[in-house]
């Protein structure tokens, strides 16, 4: 064991990377002790401290250097004192290859609030779980932005507070809940690709309005903006806020010549605040209201049509792509799997017209809600974009596997006729639906023709020309495995109603 | 007529966007351009405590009240004055760093420096007889410095004898001991013969000549000198250099012509000139002053205080008037005087952390190029330490900038909320202190507050927001 203590004369560097220096010695084995520091009266007490003999005439700018260590351990200790020294003293070094504050060290934003702050957002798109969805949403409002809340479970009492702090900035909150919206061209959330045109939405149902963008879109007409509000933005709590705001804002803008009003019907005391709204308007209102004894979605299109002078004589044809082998008539149940919720609800109102109970998630009548277990003799309807099937795991739109499980399983019930299926491309969606949903459907139209039974299968498919999945691409890929592909989802629905009920359709 | 909806409609889209990442992507493969979030869920409890108070309708008026408040405050030195009779202390009150905490629970770097300035008062005549008084408890008084507008380095002990700078601003107070220098001194809990004679020669001879020279000249602006250290590469915590000699520059013309012995003025400039830490108790007070402008609005969630007591880490918010929240105050994570090492480290003390407070020391770590080793050695660390603080932060300062941020104000107003759901701790820079009572100073480095503390001070806003 030896002592070495040296002084450098004239060396400087700062204490704290004196204090790695001294930090990296005392690692080297056979290493005891080390203090590397400028020789002030505090370092030279502490040297005396440690043991070490104190150098004669050395200041506070000499650096002295002592190592404590066994013989055969000195020169490594040296070696690593000088290589520790070598670098380059702080603050000296080069700044990095993205220059001293180069964009490329900056962190992403925590909040929306600080994101917000950095790029000059206009707009917070927020899908980050329900029960946190309202502190980022209020974080977004207080920064500026207008909110589209994608999220859902969302408690109605946050939803009201949303709304109205969005009011009191002349901001707009879309959701909770709100799976589409289109602004200034731009798709968010889940929504097609359509052209621009004189028809502004305000929908309280994602899918319906996807339904209706695409097929204005297929009879030559535009839309200029879609505002969701969430599906509960006209219940008798939330009183339509958003609605009545982005009304408003629709009634202003000079590129919409007709709103169209997308909603199941409202809360009574609710709808008499709409109407009040409408009758104030300067732009003509095309309310379609979702329900049992109302129009479907595509007999408002055609309402909307009228009113923006480009009905054709004989009514619209909606793209359609018939089976490769005619489908016929045949006994057993209709079988309804869908990721739209509003397409569910419409399927289920056109095929109950006719065939009564429809056992669903979603039912129609309490007392055809179908248990846990989701399995019922007969008819039934199944929305797989529920929230009950969706916690904690993505949307059918973006991953149909727990559809597609479904789907086999029901071609191996004999009591199976006809399969109804949604398919909804647009931005968000699954990549290739088709390419998940043609082999499933021929598989399992094997599956039950093996088992002597031939398996109807129908689609409805929601989409446009300008989709990244292309809409014709992917009827085509269904009805070659074959199923029957429809644009019109109630189209689809009478369809295999028409199957099951005896008709021919 | 103005475009509804700030112009929603009419304008391209930009979006920030937090979630999930596909609905993102299908923005950018529109060409729209998205700010994304790297979004984490705050911790498993808190959403209802946070929801209460985001939805607060009084807090972002508060906070835009509070934190006007603070940056409105120009700090000047005014005087230099016996603690007694500055702060009214009164023989055998002693107030010390960080949250209220009594002798049992006193760490040894406090134990060590309240045993010193029983000496020094002469309240004991020797250290066992001091330890033994304090124990006893009897005629003894411990109170935190924070209450009475004062703020302390490390142990932050102040005792009547003690001198104190002022700092003001109208009618408004904020006090400082005189910093000792490094090393075996009180603040660490030393307490030898040395560390008594120093104090007793600043009582003596450096507060009384400080006093003079203060008097006859102009307030001192406080905050111009921090503004100019950060651009001369102090961060106002662990690096000082540039302060000190500023604030040295400032007083030296008065120091020679006042008058007194040159014997004591040179010891004075040659003790002021050498420590580099001189001007920390002078940019302590002055983030004292502002910070103290902005409590008490009700609603506000931004924090007024971070301060440790060498046992207990400590926060005060606005809204919450003198409360403290609590948590164990942590080991800091560092470089170690000599033979020193994390075992020695006494866990995190001092009332420092009010220049992290006030958005400089570990705030404006990026300003300090040459400390950066703390932050893990590369100046990118130092930026990026920084700048994750702008994500806690609801202001940035009007004054103290970031050079090398182009500068950039410092993040500044420590939002309770934005702490809780980042889960973005404050960073501090600190000295460490021996944990055995008078060892003095063992290294220095980083340390965060305990989370507990943000949460328990959520609670409480929480507890006085109003139902949602």
């Amino acid at each position: 064991m030896t002592d070495l203590v040296d002084v450098r004369r004239g060396l400087y560097r700062d204490s704290v990377s004196l204090m790695q220096v001294s930090r990296s010695l005392q690692q080297v084995p056979g290493v005891s002790a080390a203090l590397v520091a400028m020789a002030t009266e505090l370092n030279l007490d502490m040297l005396a401290t440690m043991g070490f003999p104190v150098p004669e005439g050395a200041g506070p700018n000499d650096l002295i250097v002592a190592v404590r260590a066994d013989d055969d351990a000195q020169a490594a200790a040296l070696a690593a004192l000088d290589a520790a020294l070598a670098r380059p003293a702080p603050g000296t070094g080069s700044p990095g290859p993205s220059g001293p504050s180069g964009p490329s060290t900056e962190a992403p934003a925590r909040t929306l609030g600080a994101a917000a702050g950095r790029s000059g957002a206009n707009i917070a798109l927020i899908s980050v779980p329900g029960r946190y969805a309202f502190l980022e949403a209020t974080d977004a409002l207080e920064a500026g932005l207008s909110v589209l809340v994608f999220s859902d479970g969302v408690p109605v009492a946050q939803e009201i507070r949303l709304k109205d702090a969005a009011t009191a900035r002349d901001l707009l909150v879309m959701g909770p809940d709100c799976g589409t919206a289109i602004i200034a061209g731009v798709g968010l959330g889940f929504a097609n690709v359509v052209r621009p045109g004189p028809v502004g939405i305000v929908a309280a149902s994602g899918t319906g309005a996807q339904q209706l963008c695409c097929l204005l879109d297929a009879a030559g007409v535009g839309v200029s903006h879609v505002l969701g509000v969430g599906g509960g933005d006209l219940s008798a709590e939330v009183a339509g806020r958003s609605t009545l705001r982005a009304l408003a804002a629709l009634d202003a803008d000079p590129a919409t010549e007709v709103v169209l009003l997308v909603s199941k019907p409202p809360a009574p005391e609710v709808a008499e605040r709409i109407r009040a709204a409408v009758a104030g308007m300067a732009t003509p209102v095309v309310l379609g209201l979702l329900g049992r004894g109302q129009p479907d979605l595509s007999a408002v299109a055609v309402e909307v049509l009228r009113s923006v002078g480009t009905l054709p004589a004989g009514g619209p044809e909606w793209p359609e792509w018939p089976a490769p082998v005619a489908q016929q008539p045949r006994s057993g149940a209709l079988r309804g799997l869908f990721c739209g919720g509003t397409l569910c609800d419409e399927a289920m109102i056109v095929a109950s017209a006719r065939l009564g109970r429809i056992w669903s998630n979603i039912p129609l009548e309490p007392g055809w809600a179908l248990p846990r277990d989701l399995r019922a003799p007969g008819h039934l309807m199944i929305d797989f974009g529920d929230d009950r099937l969706t916690a904690g795991r993505p949307h059918p739109m973006i991953d149909p596997s727990l559809r597609t499980e479904r789907l086999m399983a029901e071609a191996e019930d004999p009591e199976t006729a006809v399969l109804l299926l949604d398919v909804v491309l647009g931005h968000g969606a699954h990549p290739d639906p088709a390419g998940e949903l043609a082999p499933a459907t021929r598989a399992a139209r094997t599956t039950a023709g093996t088992a002597g039974r031939d398996l109807a299968v129908v689609v409805s498919l929601i989409g446009s020309d300008g989709d990244p999945q292309g809409r014709d691409g992917q009827a085509m890929a269904l009805r070659d495995a074959g199923a029957h592909v429809f644009t019109s989802n109630a189209d689809a629905g009478r369809h295999a109603t028409a199957l099951v009920s005896g008709d021919q359709p | 007529m103005t475009e509804p909806l700030h112009g929603l409609l009419n304008r391209d889209p930009v979006v920030a966007a937090a979630g999930a990442d596909l609905l993102a992507d299908a923005l950018a493969d529109q060409a729209v351009p998205v700010e994304r979030v790297d979004w984490r869920p705050p911790p498993a409890g808190t959403e209802e405590a946070l929801a209460r108070v985001m939805g607060d309708p009084r807090r972002s008026i508060a906070n835009a009240t509070a934190l006007g408040l603070v940056l409105a405050v120009s700090p000047h030195l005014v005087d230099v004055r016996p603690a007694s009779e500055a702060l009214g202390l009164e023989p055998g009150t002693f107030l010390h760093a960080g949250p209220p905490i009594d002798w049992e629970r006193a760490s040894g770097p406090l134990r060590g420096a309240l045993i010193g300035a029983m000496v020094l008062e002469g309240l004991a005549e020797s250290p066992e007889q001091a330890e033994a008084a304090l124990a006893a408890g009897r005629e003894i008084t411990l109170e935190p410095c924070h209450g009475r507008a004062a703020v302390g380095p490390m142990a932050g002990v102040i005792s009547p004898s003690m001198w104190v700078f002022e700092v003001a601003d109208g009618d408004r107070r904020a006090y400082c001991s005189l910093n000792e220098g490094l090393g075996k001194v009180l603040r660490y809990g030393a307490y030898g013969p040395d560390v008594i004679e120093r104090l007793r020669w600043m009582s003596a001879v450096l507060g009384p000549l400080l006093q003079t020279v203060v008097r006859r000249h102009d307030p001192i602006d406080l905050g111009a000198i921090i503004t100019q250290m950060l651009q001369m590469g102090d961060e106002g915590h662990n690096r000082n250099r540039a302060g000190t000699l500023l604030w040295l520059r400032e007083v030296l013309p008065a120091l020679i012509d006042s008058g007194a012995a040159t014997t004591d003025v040179a010891e004075a400039v040659r003790f002021v000139a050498g420590n580099d830490h001189f001007f920390l108790n002078l940019g302590m007070p002055a983030c004292k002053l502002a910070l103290d402008a902005g409590r008490d609005v009700p609603g506000s969630t931004v924090v007024v205080a971070m301060a440790r007591n060498g046992t207990d880490f400590g926060i005060q918010v606005s809204g919450t008037g003198d409360a403290w929240f609590t948590g164990p105050a942590q080991v800091p994570d560092g470089l170690f005087l000599g033979a020193y090492g994390p075992e020695d480290a006494n866990p995190d003390i001092g009332d420092s952390a009010i220049t992290e407070t006030a958005g400089i020391g570990g705030f404006a770590m990026a300003a300090a190029p040459a400390i950066v080793r703390f932050v893990g050695g590369e100046v990118a660390d130092a930026l990026a330490a920084t700048r994750l603080m702008y994500e806690i932060t609801l202001a940035e300062h009007p004054s103290y900038q970031v050079p090398i941020l182009s500068f950039r104000g410092t993040p500044t107003g420590i939002d309770v909320t934005k702490v809780v759901r980042t889960g973005i701790l404050p960073q501090i820079n600190t000295g460490m202190a021996g944990k055995v009572a008078g060892t003095g100073q063992v290294g220095a480095g980083l340390v965060n507050p305990p989370a507990e503390c943000f949460t328990a001070a959520l609670t409480a806003l929480a507890d006085a927001a109003p139902p949602l």
